[in-house]
């Protein structure tokens, strides 16, 4: 092996601690990319490739009920490719050792086969044999959240009667990927299920033989989904359809690109700060390991070793550590991404999941980290060949000092010897000062990224439960109601309050933009609901016209005083006209309100309801879901504190989880940024110091010229890391507000505190690391050698 | 780059070197220090030389200007036909790549590799070295041929930078004080190196010292003082190192 090369290796191990530290940096950054872009594409390129093997539909349509001979008009629809009519229906079931009642969809299926559309994943066992009335298949979350397997039997009830069905298999469908009931915004895969039957059996129990009351189809390449559903509405308008969509609308995708919108989102801004900060980092670190360096790049260069030579030299070292960093991060990217997505994979039911490493992430993140550490070393580099060697071997001429204003004013009089040559240090490498700050402050930044989101997501949920949905239990009916059904339940055992109000899902069109979402309509001050302003103040329903949530009048481009078109999706299908009175800003969900006598006069009806909201005994809870599923129009039951345990739940799995990566790498790149700090104010100060110890300083004494420096670095750069991190985490937020949640823009004392407390402890171990260097410091080697 | 060895001084013999009005200003803040005014000499062929003068009299700067390492204010140096001095940095690298050997005043090794691997980074991008080996056993270091810098005395750092010079048996050998460090029975063994690589390959020899007592074994003695040629004064007769001694 070439001596030079032999130098290399010796200067790599010689440096492990730096080169460990900037190879961290670079696995962070690396890692963030990797996981970020991979966990998106595992996910994207997943369901993919179930919509295209189970032939997911583009067009989904309710309706009340048509004879199946219209499906002749379907199929002739211009654009339209593929039609299936089915028979769809709501059940509550009973589940062997379950106690609370669930709920639930039955799906027709052609009778012992596969349908075109929506073709069902088999899990285990088969689907419900031709001419068979009582099998089912189930969903799989359902069959995993009760034990339920192939053989096991249920009992369903359908339009009021009892059945007792065999469950053939277990399956998945595309359409319940994110199998989500009606009305609920996160999965319950206990208290609700879908299931699936023969056609003919369906449609008997559900008095619907001969006819359909569900459409799904497919349309032709490059044909647009609109005229479709124009002609669909068209079509079975007078057969109760209730408005066709697109994917868009289909609960199961509307979650699924929603998570995947930010994911996308997520993808691209943390990986890009990560990246900048790791490039901006070993920019900074590569270039002083090299300056320390420069006497012995001088030396080769007087015998003769060309700049090129040099350049070779160090592009080799430096992309020993890339390559270190490199691997490191992508490995543990990997890895990363792979639990990250199966995390992803427990709230959207997949087959399999599709996995892969795409190397044009691995190349691109390489391809930074490489670039940025290249620049930092070609700098460095080139400062050191540019000298003639005589000059660069010279060991620095003593300094050119001046005395600060500290130390002439009568403060500096006070500071003993020591610490003015800390001042003096600081004051006179104000670049390199103004670097080192700067590279800590990133990384408290980091901190503050990570960890921000942790009080701003509690703070969200908080919001949402403690001031908006203020009741324990939330009945929903099937159809609207008269009023006097609130009478009737404010008698059943354990209730203590009961409100109504009347939900219309509409589509809410201005310009170009739509959005279909659902009015809720109730009174004007409700006790149970909370209406609130961004500064959390409780709002007054104004007694006419629409309120909008903030962001969806934001999507909509409407302001208060404008009017958007209100098509109603229920009954007998109008647009009219609506005002807007006001928005309000909720953190979570994308509604409409309006008082609900207002909303009674525009659907043209009288006081009617269609759900209502009740403050109840919890002890008495048993009793109460007992009454109200013999309620015949009740369609579900939803326990808030169910519902909010399952949001903490679903948002510590995933965004919280990200977000934890995050922080251990943020946390990294803190301790790997202050550590090779002070290895390097070590490297340059070791002569001087010696030579100080030499001259009688005590070790505490010197000790104190290193750590004092390092520590007031450190604290420089805690508010900079404040500020850039408020930066980051705003930059962020902005991105994430998303349809259904958005973080408020929160940024807690203890925040802040854990970032600075970070970059602190990160401090405190460097110097304790450094600390065993100090005490093993021979002045007389120090003093021999020259680099 | 073949220097010419065209050009002729006076008796004859061939000048390798000459250096004509060389200046060097070093500005440091706002002043300035004028370590070379104007310096006139030459180095000729296969000649050992001995140049001498005070603390501060700009030997080190001039030695280092010859060698290549360093740049010249004003003036010119030229070796053989090449004027070092509007030398490109190709021209300085190959110059010092292929025709000089130095040996630093501060001795300058790497601290990271050990004494054989100290000589072999420069013998392995030579023309016609002899081996690491070989070098060190010339200045009596065979011994310690695998030990680190930081594990050898001054002068035994120093003998590693004569081997390290004299390995690549250089066209233009040039010591900074090569026996600064040395006890007198170590420094005669290392200027016997010296003469050694000078005699047997007729190297062209330039070594600073303040000891006048080595100014004997020179063919020629150039004495510095304040940045000027003081004094040039040719020996009757070169002493071996072997008859020195202070
Ligand atoms: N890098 C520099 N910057 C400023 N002045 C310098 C520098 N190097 C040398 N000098 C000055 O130039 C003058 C000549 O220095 P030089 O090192 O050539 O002296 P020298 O004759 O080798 O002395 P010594 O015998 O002490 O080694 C001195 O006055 C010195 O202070
Ligand atoms: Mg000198």
């Amino acid at each position: 092996m070439r001596t030079i090369h032999r130098k290399l290796l010796r200067d790599l191990t010689e440096l492990r601690g730096q080169v460990a530290a900037i190879a961290v940096v670079i696995a962070a950054g690396v890692m963030m990319l990797i996981i970020a872009v991979t966990t998106l594409d595992a996910i994207s390129l997943t369901k993919e490739r179930f919509y295209r093997d189970s032939a997911f539909a583009d067009v989904f349509v309710d309706l009340k009920r048509a004879p199946e001979g219209l499906i002749q008009r379907l199929v002739e629809i211009p654009g339209v490719n593929q039609v299936e009519t089915r028979v769809k229906a709501p059940v509550r079931m009973e589940v062997p050792e379950y106690e609370n009642p669930v709920r639930g969809e039955i799906i027709s299926i052609p009778d012992g086969r596969q349908p075109t559309l929506n073709r069902l994943y088999l899990r285990e066992g088969f689907l419900p044999e031709a001419g068979r009335w009582d099998q089912v298949a189930i969903s799989e979350p359902f069959s995993q959240a009760h034990g339920l397997r192939a053989g096991d039997t249920l009992t369903v009830i359908i339009r009021g009667r009892l059945e007792t069905l065999t469950v053939t298999g277990v399956v998945l469908s595309p359409e319940y990927v994110y199998q989500l009931g009606p009305a609920d915004l996160l999965p319950d895969y206990e208290r609700f299920g879908v299931l699936w039957m023969n056609r003919r059996a369906l449609a008997n129990a559900f008095g619907m033989d001969g006819a359909f009351n569900n459409v799904v189809l497919t349309l032709r390449a490059g044909v647009r989904e609109e005229p479709v559903i124009d002609a669909l509405d068209q079509l079975l308008g007078p057969y109760g359809g209730i408005g066709a969509h697109g994917r868009d609308d289909q609960p199961s995708h509307f979650f699924l690109s929603m998570e995947l919108d930010q994911l996308r989102v997520m993808a691209v801004i943390l990986p890009t700060i990560f990246l900048a900060v790791s490039a901006f980092l070993l920019n900074v670190l590569m270039g002083r390991i090299i300056r320390i360096q420069r006497q012995q790049v001088a030396v080769l260069k007087a015998f003769g070793y060309g700049n090129r030579d040099m350049a070779i030299h160090y592009g080799l070292l430096t992309g020993l550590i890339v390559l270190v960093g490199s691997a490191l991060g992508t490995g543990l990217g990997a890895w990363a991404a792979d639990a990250l997505a199966a995390v992803y994979m427990e709230y959207f039911r997949f087959p399999e999941m599709s996995f892969r490493l795409q190397p044009r992430v691995i190349l691109l993140a390489v391809g930074v980290a490489g670039a940025a550490a290249a620049v930092g070393t070609a700098r460095a580099v080139y400062g050191a060949v540019r000298l003639p060697p005589a000059e660069a071997m010279r060991p620095p001429a003593p300094e050119h000092f001046r005395q600060g204003w500290l130390e002439r004013s009568r403060l500096g009089a006070l500071l003993d010897q020591p610490t003015r040559i800390i001042v003096r240090n600081l004051s006179r490498h104000r670049y390199k000062a103004g670097l080192s700050v700067l590279g800590i402050g990133l990384s408290a930044a980091l901190l503050l990224l990570g960890s921000y989101q942790f009080g701003a997501v509690t703070q969200m949920i908080d919001v949402q439960y403690r001031l908006v949905q203020k009741m324990d239990i939330n009945l929903h009916f099937t159809d609207p109601t008269p009023e006097r059904a609130l009478a009737e339940l404010r008698v059943m055992p354990g209730v203590q309050y009961v409100e109504g109000f009347r939900n219309v899902p509409v589509r809410l069109a201005s310009g170009r933009h739509d959005y279909r979402t659902t009015i809720l309509g109730m009174d004007a001050r409700p006790g149970l609901y909370g209406l609130i302003d961004a500064d959390y103040r409780s709002v007054r329903l104004p007694p006419d016209g629409l309120v909008l949530t903030d962001y969806l009048a934001g999507h909509l481009g409407v302001r208060p005083g404008d009017r958007v078109q209100v098509e109603i999706m229920e009954g007998h299908r109008r647009t009219v006209g609506v005002e807007v009175a006001a928005t309000v800003s909720e953190p979570i969900g994308v509604s409409a309100y309006m008082e609900r006598r207002a909303l009674n006069r525009l659907m043209r009806e009288g006081p009617a309801i269609t759900g209502t909201w009740l403050l109840t005994d919890a002890g008495q809870h048993p009793d109460l879901f007992d009454r109200l599923w013999e309620v015949p129009r009740v369609a579900s039951i939803g326990l808030i504190l169910d519902a909010e345990s399952a949001i903490r739940t679903y948002i510590e799995d995933t965004v919280l989880i990200f977000m934890a990566v995050l922080l251990v790498l943020a946390g990294s790149i803190a301790f790997a940024v202050v550590y090779n700090n002070a290895r390097i104010a070590f490297a340059e100060r070791a002569r001087e110091l010696a030579t100080l110890r030499v001259l009688g300083f005590t070790r505490a004494e010197i000790a104190w010229i290193l750590i004092g420096e390092l520590v007031l670095l450190t604290l420089l750069a805690i508010p900079v890391g404040w500020l850039v991190g408020t930066g980051f985490a705003l930059l962020l937020n902005e991105a994430m507000s998303m349809d259904m949640f958005r973080l408020p823009f929160l940024i807690t004392p203890r925040t802040y505190a854990f970032a600075a407390a970070g970059v602190l402890l990160a401090t405190a171990l460097s110097v304790v690391l450094i600390g065993h260097r100090l005490r093993r410091l021979d002045m007389v080697s120090a003093l021999k050698t020259v680099e | 780059m073949d220097a010419g060895m065209e050009v002729r001084g006076q008796g004859g013999r061939q000048v390798v070197f000459a250096t004509r009005g060389l200046t060097k200003v070093y500005l440091t803040g706002d002043v300035e220090i004028h370590a070379l005014r104007g310096v006139d000499m030459e180095l000729y062929a296969g000649e050992l030389t001995v140049m001498l003068g005070a603390s501060g009299s700009g030997k080190s700067t001039l030695l280092n200007i010859l060698g290549g390492l360093d740049s010249a204010t004003d003036g010119q140096v030229l070796y053989g036909e090449q004027d070092l001095v509007r030398a490109g940095d190709r021209v300085l690298t190959a110059f010092r790549r292929d025709h000089v050997g130095f040996v630093f005043q501060f001795y300058n090794l790497i601290s990271s590799l050990t004494a054989r691997e100290n000589v072999a980074i420069v013998t392995e991008i030579s023309r016609n070295p002899m081996t690491p080996e070989d070098a060190l056993a010339l200045v009596g270091l065979e011994k310690r041929m695998d030990h680190f810098p930081s594990q050898l005395s001054g002068g035994e750092q120093q003998r590693v930078a004569i081997a390290r010079a004299i390995a690549k048996q250089p066209a233009v050998l040039l010591c900074d004080e090569p026996t600064g460090a040395l006890d007198s029975k170590t420094g005669v063994q290392v200027l016997e190196a010296i003469e050694h690589v000078n005699r047997e390959l007729d190297t062209t020899t330039a070594v600073i010292t303040h000891n006048v007592v080595i100014a004997e074994m020179a063919d020629r003695v150039i004495r510095l003082s304040d940045g000027l040629v003081s004094d040039v004064h040719v020996n009757e007769r070169r002493r071996p190192p072997s008859e020195l001694s202070w």
